[in-house]
């Protein structure tokens, strides 16, 4: 609850959710999702989008924002009323198949070179992350997976080598047979 | 029904197809075919304003006075970014506006071209929706939707960007039909299992109080005759925002008055005590809920809004129905009768007795002394001689604002225009000429302060130029007298730039402007001076000189609750009314 009045800012729960936005694929519709984002002083921690339908112009947009649960609800109102928005879905209250994609740049492996070049290759395989570039003085990992493993593969590449990560941000899918 | 046309020649067409009468606008390179389009036909009229912002603003008040969607067409860059406080305004007020704004052609977007801005890009955040059009297949379609966005829902200004050479392009134009938007179906039917649970809850109220909104006004007469019955049939007191005057009668026995910052002792103690509190079309404003914590701690709240986002946003309620208010009214009506539902008849009594102490300390009182006439007198006698007629008022912002929503009564929906939720300075006088132009009979006062009034004042022009014979009558106490009135509560007295220094003579510029000026400072002569406007066929400008440093009471001061207000028979010094921690707040 936000209000000139409102309470002060106490200890309240903070959660993470993961929304799915099926929206028209117009121009500006981007701007219009973000823009409700910033304007309304909300967070986003990742945002993904693509156009899923493309005979109907349909996007999908999945979106990890986090709050208090009053908050988070309001973020769904406000997200349904913009004009060119379909469908909310909070994926968080589904049993949800959630992964992001990473590209990991892994260099200057110090004095211990071999060493560090062997461990990097061997948490790689440890993770399931492909190799898809090396040098006798780097790799490139991919790793697909749920955000907590991409960050622990990141933080122990930290402590080997880390140069450069990009990374896509969470695609989500709810389980089980049924449609949105 | 299709036709080849220029995409000018559509946008004019669709406002024939939408039984657009008036459209308000001011002309520019970006705009000229459209221009050229509209000389050539008859059945909508434009009206010439002297600043695009007063353009929105007479839409907003032909809007608001009609029910009608207002239209504004103004040109590209400087026409469109000074649309933007009107388009704002409309926004935060649920106004239904569409805007047209010309562009520069479409393969110069995005070059700083002469007179460019990127107006979908400014315009997001103060639209409902907006649109560029880059191809004239899309305009008739846009245009048609345009206008379902605005009136639908909650409604709200929508802005359609034309580039310059879309409007020269010629394609086929198709008619407005139904439209079926793909993705935006406001939601109008309230759940019933919803409304059962509410007129329960209604039906079991000891101390219950309807609390309404703009939403009744914005759905349209029939909410407010249903609202009307509905009280009736329960004998429930009701209190209204500052955007729901004339929704219930003023002189109804049941009617509280306004709540909120400057609302009655009565309405706000009401809120505060009740134990079921019944929110049709209001948003719990911070205007109205003062500090959150201690809002109506004990009750049960039944909120009904068309707009999702509107329930539980500041307010935790039991019961949120997501409608139209007519339709949820009406329902609730039926739900009330087929079950045969009573009222707790004793304890409603009793109710109307805590009621009737509180409005016993006549929180809207004030001293009218001898020589120097009082603001809220003014606006009393406004009322007296204005009462028994087809009077419609609108306003600038600030202390003459709340003496007007206080002391001048309404007894019908969509006389009252005012600036609520962005409060824009500046808003009276334009949304006057709209309101006269959708109401060439009625009399259209602008109750103003001398210095709002000088916000807009160039729009007399305009009154003069169209022969609208607006009023607007100034209550000139020389200050920006609500900012005065904080710096006294808040800031020790030290009236930092409110004096309004340099003013013009409010007569003279009347003349200027080819109206009637009238300046009144005693009362004893303020009937007969009001009177001589009223009788005058054309715009008057009335200075009426007023006491200068009233303050506008009662008020909920920031910071308190509602059970803590500040009452006009406060004895103490006001500046020591609000502590520390208040003296932050807004
Ligand atoms: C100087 C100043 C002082 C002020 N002091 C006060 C004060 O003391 N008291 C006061 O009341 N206000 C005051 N205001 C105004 C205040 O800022 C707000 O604008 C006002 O309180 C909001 O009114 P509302 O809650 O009726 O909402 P509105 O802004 O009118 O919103 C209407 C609500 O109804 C909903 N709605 C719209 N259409 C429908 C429909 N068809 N069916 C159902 N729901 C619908 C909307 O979604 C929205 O939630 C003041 C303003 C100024 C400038
Ligand atoms: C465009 C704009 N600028 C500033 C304000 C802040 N403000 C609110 S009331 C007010 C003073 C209004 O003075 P006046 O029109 O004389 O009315 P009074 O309060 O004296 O009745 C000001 C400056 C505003 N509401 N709108
Ligand atoms: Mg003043």
């Amino acid at each position: 609850m936000k209000s000139h009045y409102s309470d002060p800012a106490t200890a309240q729960i903070i959660e993470k959710r993961t929304l799915c936005v099926l929206v028209d694929n117009e121009p500006g519709v981007l701007a219009r999702i973000a823009g409700m984002f910033s304007g309304r002083g909300y967070n986003i921690e990742s945002l993904t989008v693509s156009e899923t339908e493309h005979e109907k112009h349909l996007s999908r947009l999945t979106i990890v924002t986090s709050g208090t649960a009053a908050m988070l609800t309001q973020i769904e109102s406000q997200l349904d009323r913009l004009v060119p928005v379909h469908k909310v879905v909070n994926l968080s209250a589904k049993a949800t198949i959630e992964r992001e994609l990473a590209l990991v740049k892994v260099a200057q492996f110090g004095a211990e070179r071999s060493e560090h070049r062997m461990e990097a290759l061997r948490l790689a395989t440890a993770f399931g992350a492909k190799t898809v570039d090396a040098t006798l003085n780097s790799f490139i990992f991919e790793l697909a997976g749920p955000y907590e493993d991409v960050e622990r593969f990141i933080n122990l590449m930290s402590a080997i080598g880390l140069v450069e990560v990009s990374r896509t941000g969470a695609a989500a899918i709810a389980r089980g047979a049924e449609g949105l | 029904m299709s036709e080849t046309m220029t995409g000018a020649e559509m946008v004019v067409r669709a406002l024939q197809d939408q039984n657009v009468e008036h459209i308000f606008g001011y002309p520019g390179g970006a705009v000229l075919p459209i221009y050229d389009a509209l000389f050539q036909q008859n059945s909508v009229e434009h009206i010439l304003v002297r600043h695009e912002q007063g353009a929105v603003h007479s839409a907003e008040g032909y809007a608001r006075s009609s029910g009608k969607v207002g239209v504004v067409l103004v040109t590209s860059g400087p026409g469109a970014t000074n649309a933007v406080t009107g388009l704002t305004d409309a926004l935060l007020d649920s106004i239904p506006l569409v805007c047209f704004t010309g562009q520069v052609p479409t393969h110069l977007i995005g070059s700083d071209a002469f007179q460019e801005c990127d107006t979908v890009g400014i315009t997001r955040h103060c639209t409902k929706h907006n649109y560029l059009v880059k191809r004239i297949e899309d305009l008739p379609r846009i245009i048609h939707e345009a206008f379902y966005v605005a009136r639908s829902g909650r409604p709200g200004p929508v802005v359609i960007d034309i580039p310059k050479d879309v409007q020269f392009a010629s394609g086929t134009y198709t008619g407005p039909g139904d439209v079926i938007h793909n993705s935006y179906r406001p939601q109008v039917n309230g759940d019933t299992r919803a409304i059962e649970a509410a007129v329960d809850l209604i039906a079991k109220a000891k101390k219950p109080v309807f609390y309404t909104g703009g939403g009744v006004i914005n759905a349209g007469p029939e909410a407010s005759r249903l609202l009307r019955e509905f009280a009736k049939l329960t004998g429930f007191p009701v209190t209204s925002t500052l955007m729901g005057l004339g929704a219930f009668p003023a002189n109804d026995p049941q009617w509280l008055g306004m709540l909120g910052m400057h609302g009655t002792y009565e309405a706000n103690l009401a809120m505060h005590d009740c134990d079921v509190m019944i929110n049709i079309g209001a948003r719990f404003d911070d205007r109205i809920t003062g500090r959150l914590d201690a809002f109506s701690p004990g009750s049960k709240k039944i909120h009904v809004d068309i707009d999702p986002s509107s329930i539980n946003k500041n307010v935790k309620v039991d019961i949120g129905i997501v409608g139209d208010c007519a339709k949820v009214l009406a329902e609730m009506l039926r739900v009330w009768r087929e079950k045969k539902y009573q009222v707790q008849a004793e304890p409603l009594k009793s109710w109307w007795g805590e009621i009737n102490k509180w409005r016993s300390r006549n929180s809207l009182f004030y001293k009218q002394e001898k020589g120097i006439i009082s603001p809220q007198y003014a606006i009393e006698r406004l009322y007296a001689l204005t009462k028994d007629r087809n009077t419609y008022i609108t306003t600038e912002v600030g202390q003459h604002q709340m003496w007007a929503a206080q002391h001048f009564h309404f007894d019908e929906p969509n006389r009252w225009m005012t600036s609520g939720g962005l409060g824009t300075m500046g808003y009276g006088l334009p949304a006057a000429i709209g309101v006269q132009k959708a109401h060439p009979d009625a009399l259209v006062i602008d109750i103003a302060g001398e210095a709002s009034i000088l916000m807009n004042m160039q729009e007399m022009s305009t009154a003069a130029q169209y022969r609208l014979p607006v009023k607007v009558f100034i209550l000139n106490n020389e200050y920006m007298g609500m900012v005065r009135q904080w710096q006294q509560l808040l800031h020790g007295g030290r009236y930092s730039q409110s004096y309004s220094e340099a003013l013009p003579d409010f007569v003279k510029l009347a003349e200027a402007y080819h109206a009637k000026g009238i300046r009144c400072a005693d009362p004893a002569s303020l009937d007969a001076a009001i009177q001589e406007m009223i009788d005058y066929p054309g715009p008057v400008i009335f200075d009426c000189l007023v006491a200068k440093e009233e303050n506008c009471l009662p008020m909920i001061p920031s910071g308190k609750a509602h059970n803590d207000m500040l009452l006009p028979d406060y004895e103490g010094a006001i500046g020591d009314v609000i502590d520390a921690k208040g003296k932050q707040l807004v």
